[in-house]
This record gives C-alpha cells, structure tokens and sequence, in this order.
C-alpha cells in the first residue's frame, strides 16, 4: 500500500488514486514529427528496474492529477513534483 | 533419455529408488552455440525442445539466471484456456491448448493436464453481449464457448451461493468455455527441460545474462554472462518482466512495461468447485487445486513494479470480490501468497519477433503466457530455425506498432 502525497491532500492512502500510466516522451509537433517519432511518443515508455515518473489522479480526493517519481523496486516515493500535467 | 512409465516406476522401486537418471545432465558451458535461449522459463524451455525436435536445432543453450523452473512458470495459475477475441489471437491459443492435451505423451512427463471447462460468471448485459461476440468468433476459429442460464450456472457450481436478486449486482447468466483446463506447472518445465536435454539442448543454471552483445556490424554476436563470454549468432530472449532491462544493453527500446500480478492459495479444503470460476464483473478468478486449495487471481498492482510482493488492498479487493458471490468462502484462511512480474504491450497482446538488431528475437508480452507455451515455443522455435514467421504468430510482430496495428486484447485477461 503506498502512501501518496497529493500536492493539496498531502499524504493519502493508494486507494483514493487512480494510476495514470508512465510518463514518457513530450508530445511531438503533429506538424513537423515524422511518423516514426509519432509513433514512438504513443508506443514508448521508460520501464526502468528503479525510479519512474508517473502520473496519478486524486480520483476519491481533490480530484488533481499530479506526477510523482516512485522506484518500482522498493516503491519509495522519492519526491512528489508539483508540476501539473 | 530414461522412459517414465508403470514398469520403470516398478523396477525402480524394486532397487530403492536409487537408480533413477537425472532429469537432465549439468554440461559445462562452451564459448559459443548456434542458438543461445536467455531464461529457462515455459517460453524459454518449450523454444528450446521445439527448436532440437522439429528443426534439429542442438546445439542450444538455455541460460537460465536463477533456477529452471523458477520464474514465472512457477508463478502463474495454470490456466490453459482459449476464449480470446481477435482473429489473431484465438488459433493462437487453439494450437497452444491442444498441443497442452497432448503434452503428456509427447515429453512422456504426467502433465496431470484436468480439461475441467471454465464458467465466466456475467453480473451485466455489456458484458453478456461482449461475451457472445467474442463466441461467434472463437466459432470460426474451433474454439468453444456457450451461453447458460443463471440457474445452468448455479447447478454447475452449487458453492455459488452469492449474486442473487438481492444483491446490487445479481448474476445474469453464464459463459461456458469448455476447452479449459489446469495442469501442473512443475511438470511443464521439467519435462520440456528433460525433453530438451535428451535431443542434446544444454541447461545453464545460475548462469545469469549481464548484457547482449553486438558485432561491429550491428548484429547479434553473443551474451556477456556472469560466467563469461558465450557467443551466438542467434538469441531469443524469453525473461517475462526484465526484457527491456536486457535489450536495452543492446541499445533497442521495446514498446513494454513491466507490473506486478498477484496470486493467492487458500488452505486446502474437500472438493467444492470442479471448474475454473471467472468474474471478470468483480475482478477475481480462481479454481481448486488437486490438493483442494483454491487458487485465487485477481487484478495487478497500479504501476510499474519489480516487485514480487503482494499489496494489502490487492488481496483485499480481489478476496472481497470473490466473497461477494461465494460468501461461505469467507472462514477460509489463506496459505500463501505471491507476485510475478510481467511486462505488457500497449495492446495486451504478445511480441515474438526479430528485433532490428540482426539475430536476436524477443518473446515478451505476455499476458497470461501460461496457456500459450507449447504454441509459443513451437512458432519461436520456427521462426528462428526458417527465419520466417509461422502463420500463427506472424500478427504478433514488433512492426504492427509501426503502423498502430495493434491486436487488443485488454479485458480478455486481467489485464487493464
């Protein structure tokens, strides 16, 4: 069970959040992006044995989404950036 | 190869049991080999009997980081079923399950394969019309499934006391999946190892892959192994949930992440359930083990995760679901409890192909990969030895990302 640290609630129980999948790559310009660099945006996300950014969602809560770099070894929250999605 | 049968069990007990042959041999390891097979898994090790048995394939090593047996294979709950839903997938796993009937004969190892049918529970009409379209096309492809009525399924399962008209979500009816079985997962390994080790395949155990290593020119040349240098000009790599940690010291990204499925064993009780029981509704499957324990399954940890553990709300959401239809199950105590990591597409659906580096193939993806080891194993093992795809795996390629092609399988598994 983790401990989330919502940037308003501040620590709250895993439950109340909703995973929102790895954060990957920037969104490529639809302009000038290649297919191939399309392609990899939709299809690619880091998988490293140790820490990851991803996104979480305060669905029973505030209701914010919200990033947070989590190690998926020892599922340590390390650090919980306000950064907005 | 020592045959195992009633007149050899006998002999054998006549000497005391002594005389017995190891099950396969322990070979030193060489610098090189034609194929070199990363994971003594079901994958790993079925590749590897195919490849020895239908193309002749010997000289192959399987290097194995723990040991044989030891990963997922032993941590799945043998399942062997094939109501998919695309095209591609169903023959897939026709094959896979008809080659699990035949298994026992084939490697001469009791599989104690039990085609024990598996009954979805359905709690909602979406799901009941999804389910009757996911039958009409495993009709085509000779797979079976049939629609029962609420009470055809309480007499097929008397234990099935919960879900009545009281209930916020009464049952509605039932799918009947017959071609469904367990078996014995042990049994998969070992005999698939043995099987192998008899054609001449060599088994490394504790020998674990640091990294892949490529020639000048970009291909395949061989693995750098805690025991040394071991070249080939051919690796597969069948490592469930590491795959991308190992190809990624090849430089090639694979479009796969890695999460944490859940399985849990209540102590053993008389026989109260004779099928496999989903309810995909509420979340939870699970069938009775020859032992009489019950075998639970649920839905994976939120997240990525190396983990092998369990979480708290996990084992609380899948056994709360399960009690809501089977509430007499509720003074059960649980034995044992225990996650595997896999990695999963985008799709859901697995990748068996040759990657962009020359030579080295990846068996990733999969999502309930039990039920398809021996066609897994079969249609790798073909498309290494021909360097082409076998038909029945031939939509699973890397390059259907390319064109988003993707097979969805999400929602047939426990996938999310």
């Amino acid at each position: 069970m983790l401990l989330i640290n919502c940037p308003f609630c501040k620590h709250r129980n895993e439950t109340e959040f909703v995973y929102g999948g790895p954060v990957g790559a920037n969104r490529p310009d639809l302009n000038s992006a290649s297919d191939e660099e399309w392609v990899d945006f939709l299809t690619m996300v880091p998988n490293p044995i140790g820490p990851v950014n991803e996104r979480w969602w305060h669905a029973l809560g505030c209701g914010e989404w919200f990033i947070i770099c989590r190690d998926t070894v020892t599922h340590e929250i390390l650090e919980t950036p306000i950064e907005k999605v | 190869m020592q045959n195992y049968s009633l007149f050899s069990l006998a002999r054998n007990a006549l000497t005391g049991h002594k005389n017995w042959q190891k099950a396969w041999r322990s070979a030193p390891l060489k610098e090189a080999y034609e194929v070199i097979i990363i994971g003594a898994g079901g994958h790993g090790l079925a590749t590897a009997y195919y490849l020895a048995k239908e193309f002749g394939i010997t000289n192959v090593a399987v290097l194995e980081r723990g040991w044989l047996g030891g990963g997922n294979v032993a941590r799945n709950t043998v399942t062997v079923r094939s109501n998919y839903l695309r095209d591609q997938s169903i023959p897939f796993y026709v094959k896979s399950v008809s080659l699990y009937e035949g298994l026992t004969k084939d490697l001469n190892f009791n599989m104690m394969h039990s085609k024990r049918t598996m009954v979805d529970v359905v709690l909602n009409y979406p799901k009941m019309r999804d389910l009757r379209r996911r039958q009409l096309t495993m009709d085509i492809y000779g797979s079976t499934y049939e629609q029962i009525t609420v009470d055809e399924v309480r007499n097929i399962i008397p234990a099935l006391t919960g879900g009545g008209p009281q209930s916020r979500l009464p049952i509605i009816g039932g799918m009947v999946h017959k071609d469904a079985g367990v078996n014995r997962h042990d049994a998969v390994a070992w005999g698939y190892a043995r099987a192998a080790d008899a054609l001449g395949v060599e088994m490394h155990q504790q020998t674990a892959v640091t990294a892949l290593l490529r020639a000048e020119n970009g291909d395949i040349q061989g693995v750098e192994t805690v025991k040394g240098t071991v070249k080939a000009k051919k690796v597969i790599v069948a490592v469930s949930g590491h795959t991308t940690s190992l190809t990624e010291t090849a430089g090639l990204r694979l479009p796969l992440r890695t999460m944490n499925l859940t399985a849990f064993v209540s102590e053993p009780i008389k026989p109260i359930v004779d099928v496999i029981v989903n309810c995909s509704d509420l979340g939870f499957y699970f069938s009775q083990s020859d032992k009489g324990e019950l075998v639970i399954g649920g839905a994976p940890d939120s997240g990525q995760s190396f983990r092998r553990d369990i979480k708290q709300h996990v084992f609380e959401d899948t056994v709360g679901a399960m009690l809501e239809l089977f509430p007499s199950f509720k003074k059960l105590k649980l034995l044992r409890q225990w996650g595997g990591h896999l990695d999963i597409a985008p799709d859901a659906s697995p990748i068996m192909d040759e990657t962009s580096v020359s030579g080295l193939y990846v068996t990733a993806g999969w999502w309930g990969g039990y039920k398809a080891i021996p066609a897994g194993g079969l249609t790798m093992a073909h498309h290494v030895a021909t360097n082409s795809p076998h038909p029945l795996m031939q939509a699973f390629s890397l390059n259907r990302f390319k064109n988003l092609d993707y097979i969805l399988e999400t929602g047939t598994t426990t996938a999310r």
